[in-house]
């Protein structure tokens, strides 16, 4: 019984989980003031939008792709949300729908032409971040009140984020790993050619995963606003990053559809804790993006020695 | 050659963009500045040719090869030093050969992640590029050490009005162009990109030359950050930001296949001038950066369906 | 249903560049019967079972379900609807899915609200059927799976029934990968599933398996099935020799009046590396020694281990190999003919740390011509060859290195007859000037050719076969597994 508590695969499936509750409880324990609702509130704020963003990068990876452009994509949304948006907002949320439709086109181009997704990705970046600074010249716009209102809720008891992120986890769960459609969604990540025999259409899927990504894309530029009020061109580039980042954090595999929508959330969230971390161990703050990466490599390392393990059973 | 062999040149059309749109450049200007245009081509230009250079071999290893920490690399190379020359005209060769060390650290260091967690290149070098650039931050300190004068001058100087940093840089375009062609290394990445386990069954020992081309890139970006820094007047933290995106844009646009097996380095002068003359045609014709982002991007994704299209026909 | 044959194939023909794999195959399956399906390697069995579950589209003939024409309309979402399942030998699961999720895969009719609770119940019963105790939860991921059990859940998907019915289920070597009791209720569903009106179709080269269970025996020779008829007609003997061409001998051309073995001193031996008891491989100066037996049994392992100077092996001196797989271990396809084959032999075009291309585009004309690679050219690209002629370039490229050992992994695959006379000669030809060959090869004919001969299988070497001893009943017995698996229908 307890050598299946520690079998490998629990152990891989409890690494990401594991990892924040270590870091939260480093937290609480170096400053006891974040344990209550505003501290939590506080600390968690930003890891909403990049929960999203990295719930989007984990559509892309499911396929076996990358999108090297979400970065610039949340920003465009972002500088739509706080202008087209708020002055009319009928138009802006009309051009937001087109982003997404826009996405999808993304996965057919990609599919039909078998283009290298990084590569394809990689120039939409340059044509976000391009339309961005067309929507939004100079940083400022201002963020739709109901979009601010959603985001500063005060629920009582437990703080938004949380609330949101366990909420967006949970959904995005539900309908990728727990419905039939979903599996097979998931399926042309593990094996197209046998998904493509039985008579699905890849093309299909591999714009459905798009057009998610899109939505949840949309979704993070959006919470992003709310939070800061305005928006500039360039307000989420390092999201690119960091949403893959969170995606191979949460448990999630470059290749081969083996994703964890629950992971990625989690992953994010590190990631996002990483930085409010060092500054209450009094190390310095220039070290911020640099725990990042040290989290994500020692992740990976502990990850490979699973493997190892399980291969030795 | 017959004209359709220079047709088939994967390089030609880099340099015919280059050459069209700083004609049409030209035609706007009436001819006025196209001189100096071309002056600032060359330089900048020189730049992006360092670090797509490494980037070049990366990415004619096969598909998952690039190296996602050049810019960090860059900035930790600018930082480090012109810290330690602090503008001492003496220490220009002491510099250098720190830069070009935290180049080849880095190389190391992500070649040792690849091999030793068995991950993807591109998450080796992202999750290394968040550490290099936060050692960067921590080093610098928010300081702004401005370079060796001498360096500086160096980095702007002109021969016959052509920068010498762009004769350096063709100089190490041509070896590199050798090192590519007329080595057994370069025949073995060309071979490794094509089909790898083809070419460790012909007997390349794959290992070893995947290893010398991450520690090449890397140390050619922590060269480009050395000459960078002097050149602007110092080291900024955000140095090497535009760099991730053009080293890959240049390789591209320049006719490397990004599938990997197939490069070339002619392309890659004609990619660099054609982005920055690119550039300079909008600002002229006075559309602002966004248009300038958008076009560049649809160049890059009209330059990769198009190389695609040949593909096709070539398997058919 | 109708009395007529529920699949029938007529007159299929399939050809892969110069080879013909299908030459006109005509084969009926009734409903209620089992037919097994018997061939050497590269008789034609996978093209045949691949045509049949709509993936390869025929070149000629007809594909008739059910009393209706096909042939035009037919692929492998059409042969599922018409109910015709294939397991393949490589695994058409999703490794991501878990058991119960592969099942909504291939069963688009589970969904909507409780889809998994009636996947599960598919599968696993399904599962409980065939193999009853089989310890795997439908709930387990595939990839976790051992391959067993993957199989186990590969052919339980099979035979499992929604709005898709499974009329006629289809298992290439089902047994190759279960031990011997998952093996034993396979057949006994098997049975069952006959017993009940469906149609089986099983490829295995475990003859007695085979003779167990079939109603009917088909066997496949060249392309062609050569005999047809109730399993009771055959016995093992008779199988074999059906299978094999046995009235020549094997002693061929390369009969050596002495061996070499006696006095060359031994350049490597090697031991495959396997649980089960096997005999040790060594090969001495200037032999061609063949490794036999059917495909996949551990040959090209033990030459790329060779290739490597793996641990378990001792080799004396470089070996280089030829592919027989070219297109993935052999071919870099952005090249010319002239850099395919200088690529293995690049130290000596090095003119200080330079390549000299002038001597190796010399060196790669010479080949052409000593080889007969038949092109104008040697800077064309090599894709612009046939297949025959780019394994040319592939010897060309071993042979033209300083190795003094070559191992070639089954390199005559799809090569019309006439280069391979070419390529024996200059296999003997080149082991007189002492050369040392390793030849995995799966044609019969070929082992005239060796000094030697070891066969393998299921990753062990069973037999060492001197040339003299040799004879293609030899082989096939080795090759083939005496087993004595009893079923009680």
């Amino acid at each position: 019984m307890i050598g299946a508590i520690f079998s490998p695969r629990v152990l891989r499936g409890l690494l990401p989980p594991l990892s924040l509750a270590v870091l939260l409880i480093s937290i609480f324990w170096l400053q006891p003031r974040t344990m209550s609702y505003f501290g939590l509130n506080l600390l968690l704020n930003l890891a909403v939008p990049i929960a999203l963003a990295t719930i989007a990068q984990m559509f892309i990876l499911c396929v076996n792709e990358l999108d090297l452009s979400i970065g610039g994509f949340v920003s465009l949304v972002a500088c739509i949300t706080a202008t087209w948006v708020q002055e009319t907002p009928l138009f802006g949320l009309l051009a937001l729908a087109a982003l997404i439709a826009a996405y999808a086109g993304l996965g057919a181009l990609i599919h039909i032409r078998q283009l290298p997704s990084i590569v394809v990705t990689l120039g939409m970046s340059f044509v976000w971040l391009g339309l961005a600074v067309l929507v939004l010249p100079t940083p400022g716009g201002k963020a739709p009140d109901w979009i601010r209102s959603l985001m500063t809720l005060k629920p009582p008891m437990i703080p938004f984020p949380i609330i949101a992120s366990v909420a967006l986890a949970l959904i995005v769960h539900v309908a990728l790993m727990r419905s039939a459609g979903g599996t097979v969604l998931r399926g042309a990540g593990g094996n197209p050619a046998a998904l493509a025999r039985a008579g699905w259409s890849i093309l299909r899927i591999k714009m459905t995963m798009f057009a998610l990504a899109g939505f949840f894309g949309v979704l993070s530029g959006m919470a992003l606003v709310g939070l800061t009020t305005s928006a500039d061109a360039n307000i989420a580039l390092r999201y690119t990053l960091l949403s893959i980042a969170g995606v191979i954090l949460g448990g999630g595999e470059f290749v081969g559809g083996r994703v964890s929508p629950i992971g990625a959330v989690i992953g994010a969230m590190t990631l996002a804790l990483a930085g409010s971390f060092l500054s209450f161990l009094r190390l310095n703050p220039d070290w911020q993006i640099g725990a990042q990466g040290a989290i994500l490599i020692i992740v990976l390392a502990l990850r490979l020695l699973i493997r190892q393990a399980e291969k030795r059973r | 050659m017959s004209r359709a062999a220079i047709l088939r040149q994967p390089w030609l059309w880099a340099w015919v963009g280059a050459l069209a749109v700083w004609l049409a450049t030209a035609a706007f200007t009436g001819g006025t500045g196209s001189g100096q245009v071309i002056s600032a081509a060359l330089t900048f230009g020189a730049f992006f040719v360092i670090v797509a250079l490494g980037q070049m071999f990366v990415i004619t290893l096969g598909p998952g090869n690039v190296d996602l920490s050049i810019p960090a690399c860059m900035t930790l190379a600018g930082t480090v030093s012109m810290k330690i020359m602090d503008g001492a005209g003496a220490m220009i060769p002491v510099g250098l050969a720190v830069a070009v060390a935290v180049g080849l650290a880095v190389g190391v260091i992500n070649y040792t992640l690849i091999r030793a967690l068995r991950i993807p290149p591109i998450i080796a070098t992202l999750s290394s590029s968040f550490i290099f650039q936060s050692a960067a931050i921590w080093y610098n300190r928010g300081l702004r050490v401005k370079p060796p004068e001498a360096l500086g001058d160096f980095t702007t100087a002109k021969i016959a009005g052509m920068p010498f940093i762009a004769i350096l840089v063709i100089g190490l375009a041509v070896a590199m162009h050798i090192l590519l062609a007329r080595t057994i290394y370069g025949r073995s990445v060309l071979a490794i990109g094509q089909n790898m386990r083809a070419a460790g069954l012909a007997g390349i020992r794959v290992e070893r030359i995947r290893a010398i081309t991450y520690i090449m890139c890397a140390t050619l970006a922590g060269l480009c950050g050395y000459l960078l820094a002097a050149f602007s007047g110092g080291a900024a933290l955000n140095m090497g930001e535009e760099y991730l995106l053009s080293s890959i844009a240049v390789v591209v646009i320049g006719g490397t296949s990004v599938a990997g097996g197939f490069a070339n380095v002619p392309g890659l002068w004609g990619a660099a001038l054609f982005l920055f003359l690119l550039v300079t045609m909008l600002n002229t014709f006075g559309a602002g950066a966004g248009v300038r982002l958008v076009l560049t991007g649809l160049i890059i994704i009209g330059v990769i369906v198009a190389a695609s299209g040949g593909r096709h026909k070539r398997e058919g | 249903m109708t009395d007529g044959p529920i699949v029938l194939v007529d007159g299929v023909e399939k050809r892969f560049g110069a080879v013909r794999a299908l030459s006109g195959v005509t084969l009926d399956l009734q409903a209620g019967e089992c037919l097994g399906l018997v061939g050497h390697n590269g008789a034609g069995k996978s093209t045949l079972m691949n045509v049949l579950s709509g993936i390869m589209v025929p070149d000629a003939g007809r594909i008739v379900i059910g009393g209706a024409d096909l042939t035009e309309r037919y692929s492998a979402v059409s042969a599922m609807a018409q109910g015709v399942r294939c397991v393949f030998q490589e695994l058409s699961l999703c490794p991501n899915l878990t058991v119960a999720e592969n099942a909504r895969i291939s069963h688009p009719a589970i969904s909507g609200i409780g889809w998994r609770r009636r996947a599960r119940a598919l599968i696993g019963g399904m599962l409980d059927q065939v193999f009853p105790g089989h310890g795997i939860s439908t709930d387990d991921v595939v990839g976790d799976l051992s391959i067993a059990k993957r199989q186990m859940v590969e052919i339980a998907r099979a035979f499992a029934v929604t709005d898709r019915e499974a009329r006629v289920v289809i298992l290439d070597e089902p047994t190759s990968s279960l031990d011997g009791v998952s093996a034993e209720k396979l057949l006994a569903h098997v049975r069952r599933y006959v017993a009940a009106g469906g149609t089986c179709v099983l490829i295995s080269h475990l003859l007695g398996e085979i003779l167990n269970i079939s109603d009917r025996i088909a066997v496949m020779r060249d392309g062609g099935v050569v005999a047809l008829d109730s399993a009771r007609a055959f016995d093992r003997k008779s199988l074999v020799a059906a299978m094999g061409s046995v009235a020549e001998g094997l002693q061929g051309p390369a009969a050596k009046a002495t061996p070499k073995r006696a006095d060359a001193p031994a350049v490597l031996t090697a031991r495959p590396e396997t649980k089960s008891e096997t005999l040790a491989l060594s090969a001495h100066k200037g032999e061609v020694v063949g490794l036999a037996g059917l495909s996949g049994q551990g040959q090209t392992e033990l030459l790329v281990r060779v290739f490597r100077h793996a641990a378990g092996t001792e080799v004396r001196g470089d070996v280089a190999l030829v592919a027989g797989d070219r297109q993935t271990d052999g071919i870099f396809p952005l090249w010319s003919i002239a850099e395919n084959i200088s690529i293995g032999s690049l130290r000596q075009f090095l003119n200080g740390i330079l390549l000299d291309h002038g001597r190796a585009q010399a060196f790669a004309q010479d080949w052409r011509a000593r080889i007969g690679i038949r092109t104008p050219d040697v800077n064309q690209p090599i894709l612009s060859l046939s297949g025959g002629n780019q394994q040319k370039a592939l010897f060309a490229r071993a042979l033209g290195s300083t190795a003094g050992i070559i191992v070639m992994d089954d390199p005559m695959r799809g090569v019309d007859v006439g280069t391979k006379q070419e390529v024996y000669a200059m296999i003997r030809d080149e082991a007189e000037k002492g050369r040392t060959f390793l030849w995995y090869t799966t044609e019969m004919d070929e082992l005239r050719n060796c000094d030697h001969v070891y066969v393998f299988r299921e990753g062990a070497i069973v037999a060492d076969l001197p040339h003299a001893e040799m004879s293609e009943e030899k082989v096939l017995h080795a090759s083939f597994r005496d087993d004595g698996v009893r079923v009680s229908a």
